[in-house]
Formats: C-alpha cells, structure tokens, sequence
C-alpha cells in the first residue's frame, strides 16, 4: 500500500471503484463544501476537489480537501501546473500529506483564456508529466526535485488525468504510458461522450499493457439538457459528444431522466471493457444527481474497507 | 528577427503632445522588414502627427532620422548631437525595438525618449502582412528534441511532453486559430521516424537560462577588449 487511501484499498481489492467531484464555490462560503459533501456522502470511494477549474478563481482546493477530511470524507486534491512554479507545487505536496490528504490528482490546467483573469500570467514551470513525477520522486525516494532528502516522505496515491478524445489519437496512448512511467498509479478520463472512440482507446490501452499497471477510471457526466450537450459537441476543445447522445437527449420527454439513464447504461457498457477499474462521475452543477445514478448503477453501498 | 507593430497615433500623441521640438527615430533593421519602423514609416509617422497637431490647433516641428540599427552603439552614436549645442530637440519618439529605443535614451541621457512601437515578439512574417512567433529565446534550445517545432513559443503552455487535453483538430485549446504546437511536432516527427523520442520523459527544464534567472549576459572571453592581443586589433 503506497498511501493508505480508501481509493487505493477499493482498487487494490479489486472493487469497481467510483470518485466523484466536488467544486469549491467562488467564495469562502464553506458550507458550500459542507452541503456538498453532506449529499454526496457515501456515494464515492474518494471525491476529487477541482483546483481553479477552468482557471476561474475558487477557494483553494487545499482547504476544501481540507474541511471534506474534517467530515470524514476522503478527498482527491487537484493540482494543476498553471498557478504555481516546482516550489510551491513541492510545498503544496507536503502540506497535504501533513493535513491527512492521501490522494493527489496531477494535470496541467486549463489556459487561463478560458477563466477571469484572461490578462494572468501563466506559471507552466512544470507540466502534468513533471508534477507526476515530482510527486514520486518525493513519495518513493525521499527527494524532491533538486535531490535534496527529506526527513518524512509523503504518503500519497499518485493520479493524473487522460484525454481519449483529444488528438493525435495515438499519441494519447503513449501520454498515459508516460504518466504510467513517471508513477501515476491512477488515471481518470476526460467524460466519455463518445464510447466508440473510448474503446478504441482501451483496445490500443491493453495491447500496450498498460491497464495492468494504472488504475484506469472512466470519466462519466450527466448532461442536464440537450442544448449543453450541443454546445459541448461544437465548442469544447478536447471533447467530443456522439451524435447519439445529442439526439437522444432532444428527443426525451424528460431530459432529466435520460441523462441518468444515459450514465448508468454506459457505467454498464463500460464494465464490460476490460482494464477499466471505475467510474468518475463529473456532474458539474448538478452534484445532487450523483446519488441516483450510483444507486441505479448498483454501485451503492460503497465497499469499507 | 523582432517583430514589432506601431502604437496607436492617439497613444503617441499624447506621449509628446506637450513638445514642439521631435525628433523620429527610426531603423533599418528588424522593424523595417516587419514594416513598423523603417524609413518609410517615420515619415509616415511624421506625418500622421502633423495632423494630430493641426486637429489641436498647434504646430510641432519634426525631424526624422533612421539608422542602420537603433541596437547598436556605433550607429545610434551620431544622434548624441541632437543633444548638444544649440540643437532643439525636446523629445525623441523611437521606432525602434526596446532594445532600440533604451540605445537611443542612452546616447542622448538629458532629452525624453518615447517608444512609437510595441515589441512584440521573436519570428518571421508567415505571409504578406503576417508575423508569427517562433523562439522566446529561453536561453537552452530543445529543437532537436521536437522536429525543429518551438513548444516553448508555439505551445500556450509551453509543455514539454506532449499536447494537452485541449488539443484536437490541429488546434490549440485557447482557439482564435492557433495551430497546436506539439499536433505540429507530432506530424513532423511521425514523417521523420522519430516518434519513439516522445516516449522518453522530458524531465523539468531548466528557467534559470531563461529571463526567470534575471537579466541575461553572455560573455566570450576571447572576445573581450582586455584579451584582445596586438595581433587581433590589427
Ligand atoms: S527552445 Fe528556446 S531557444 Fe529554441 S526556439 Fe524554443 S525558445 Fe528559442
Ligand atoms: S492545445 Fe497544444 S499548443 Fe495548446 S496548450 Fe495544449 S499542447 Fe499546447
């Protein structure tokens, strides 16, 4: 066991694992995170808690992980590359190994084009790969990044994030055996959308062996309505929606209902795909939903290991 | 070479509406080729400033030289007159780069100088009327490692292993038409029968050769006036 975390023991076990998202609001508020936390307590193994998402400004990931451990619930805090330089991303590590944080999702962060503060500037001194690494390297060899040892190692469970459905499509391949080699013991996805492409993906994923060696859980979002899912098919970069999905949420009387439906019939298609160990659910403003597609996936209650 | 692009006339303007004595600056280096501030466009300038002056009811007079290249001591020295004597020249608008423009401050210490241009980057025109960027001289070039591609200018993130999860189509996640770097460098490394070196992990880069490692000298001892033999200045 490399971190102790409940993550790490449902997947070491062998459980088909489930994280989900909490966003930290865009105040101090933090009963936000508490209410959040409250709804979705026990519907997950671990809940991811995003870092300036889409590089808008938040409470800190750090502290909203920090109140989730506080309530008993295991947090994965998200580190991106875009805000901090190698020091305060080392600092960071550590301090979240000392406030009982076990897990750490590494990614590079969105641009901040796309945030409010578009006239910031970007740090980028490492990148998702690097931070990986870094965190390895601190994990399992006491070091950080200049060689330099350190008295405790941090116990920390190692992740990162895939993309199937950006390009070049093979080269996304080779991106996770890299995040594989520089120590990622878990992947999540980008939110399928897109299933076909998803098994191509986990076709090319296992003739490189690469699902032996990383815990890979498929990313799954819950489209509130059929103009989103339109709207995420044309204009998010590093998405893609099937044309399916898009008419079939047009066409439903109650779109609410589909949208679940939609979710638990792909956790069930996807549990037919060897190599994948879980789901993440991404339910973004819509966190209260969480709890019915687990429980009509058959994936509640969660193991307690 | 540098790419630069002239400030707004209203910007200019302001910067030496209260003078009646300008000089324009220009250069037939860099700025003349990306059409900023050769000159050409000093006497463009000049003129655009003659009208300026007319629209607020004054008259200014201009007098307009352009050097062989404002980043060189040698051939901004002979502007060090319009600082002596009766001269009465009261400000200096530069078409020069910044490096231009901090050349001509230093050679005239007791007259304003003002920049007339945005510096804006290090590349090439990539068709009639369109610069694009290509190195941000960071001090440690890795073009052998990425097909002769910049990620460090040509990438929005500047990473070093591999695209992001923004990259699809050949386009770069902040849009507006930019083309991914690393979706460059993989084709180009692909037709090359190089693409196992994008398997090795790139492993932190060192900034410190970049400007995160403060201004920047280079030094070649064996060019340095104090090692020049008798021989050599001859
Ligand atoms: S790697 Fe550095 S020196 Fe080479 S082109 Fe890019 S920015 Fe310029
Ligand atoms: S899309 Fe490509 S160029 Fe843009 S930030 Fe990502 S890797 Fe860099």
């Amino acid at each position: 066991m490399k971190s102790g975390s409940n993550l790490e023991k449902v997947l070491r076990a062998g459980h088909f694992a489930v994280t989900t998202e909490i966003g930290p609001p865009k105040s101090c508020d933090a009963e936000v995170v508490r209410r959040h936390g409250e709804t979705l307590r026990g519907y997950a193994d671990a809940y991811n808690v995003t870092d300036n998402q889409t590089a808008v400004v938040r409470l800190s990931s750090m502290a909203a992980c920090t109140i989730l451990t506080g309530m008993g619930l295991e947090p994965v805090l998200q580190m991106t590359c875009r805000d901090r330089n190698r020091i305060a991303l080392q600092s960071d590590l550590l301090g979240a190994a000392a406030l009982g944080i076990r897990n750490v999702l590494c990614l590079t962060g969105d641009h901040q084009s796309f945030g409010n503060h578009p006239d910031s500037k970007n740090v980028f001194d490492l990148d998702s790969i690097q931070l990986i690494h870094t965190a390895r390297l601190m994990r399992d060899k006491g070091q950080f990044l200049c060689g330099e040892e350190m008295k405790v190692k941090p116990r920390l469970f190692i992740g990162g994030v895939v993309n199937p459905f950006a390009d070049p499509f093979e080269f996304r391949v080779t991106r996770l055996a890299k995040k594989n080699a520089a120590g990622a013991d878990f992947v999540q996805t980008q939110a399928i959308l897109d299933m076909s492409r998803f098994e191509r993906f986990m076709k090319k994923v296992r003739e490189a062996g690469l699902h032996e060696q990383v815990f890979i859980l498929a990313g799954l979002m819950p489209i509130k309505s059929a103009r989103m899912a339109r709207y995420m098919q044309k204009n998010v970069p590093g998405m893609m929606v099937s044309e399916e999905i898009c008419q079939r949420l047009e066409k439903a009387e109650d779109v609410k209902a589909e949208a679940v439906k939609l979710v638990v019939e792909q956790i069930e298609q996807i549990r037919q795909i060897e190599g994948v160990a879980g789901v993440h659910l991404m339910a973004v403003a819509w966190e209260e939903i969480i709890p019915a597609i687990v429980e009509q996936a058959g994936l509640y209650p969660r193991p307690s290991l | 070479m540098i790419i630069a692009e002239r400030k707004p006339i209203t910007e200019i303007w302001r910067l030496i509406e209260s003078y009646r004595q300008i000089l324009v600056v220009g250069c037939r280096g860099c700025v003349t080729v990306c059409l900023a501030g050769g000159a050409r466009e000093v006497a463009n300038l000049a003129n655009l400033l003659h009208l300026a002056a007319r629209e607020h009811g004054c008259s200014i007079t201009i007098l307009q030289h352009t050097v062989e290249r404002q980043c060189e001591y040698e051939f901004v020295q002979p502007l060090a007159a319009y600082g002596q004597g009766d001269c009465s020249i009261e400000a200096v608008v530069s078409l020069g780069c910044g490096i231009g423009v901090q050349a001509v401050a230093e050679c005239l210490p007791d007259i304003p100088v003002y920049p007339g241009l945005n510096t804006s980057f290090l590349g090439m025109p990539e068709r009639s009327g369109r610069w694009v960027e290509r190195c941000h001289a960071c001090g440690q070039c890795i073009l052998d490692k990425t097909g002769g591609i910049c990620p460090i200018a040509r990438c929005a993130k500047n990473l070093l292993n591999g695209p992001c999860g923004g990259s699809q189509h050949g386009q770069c996640e902040i849009g507006g038409g930019t083309d991914c770097a690393w979706q460059l460098i993989y084709d180009k490394l692909s037709r090359l029968n190089q693409l196992d070196r994008l398997k090795e992990i790139a492993l932190p880069k060192d900034w410190s050769k970049d400007r995160d490692g403060g201004p920047r000298r280079l030094c070649r001892e064996d060019w340095e006036e104090d090692n020049f033999t008798d021989e050599v200045r001859e």
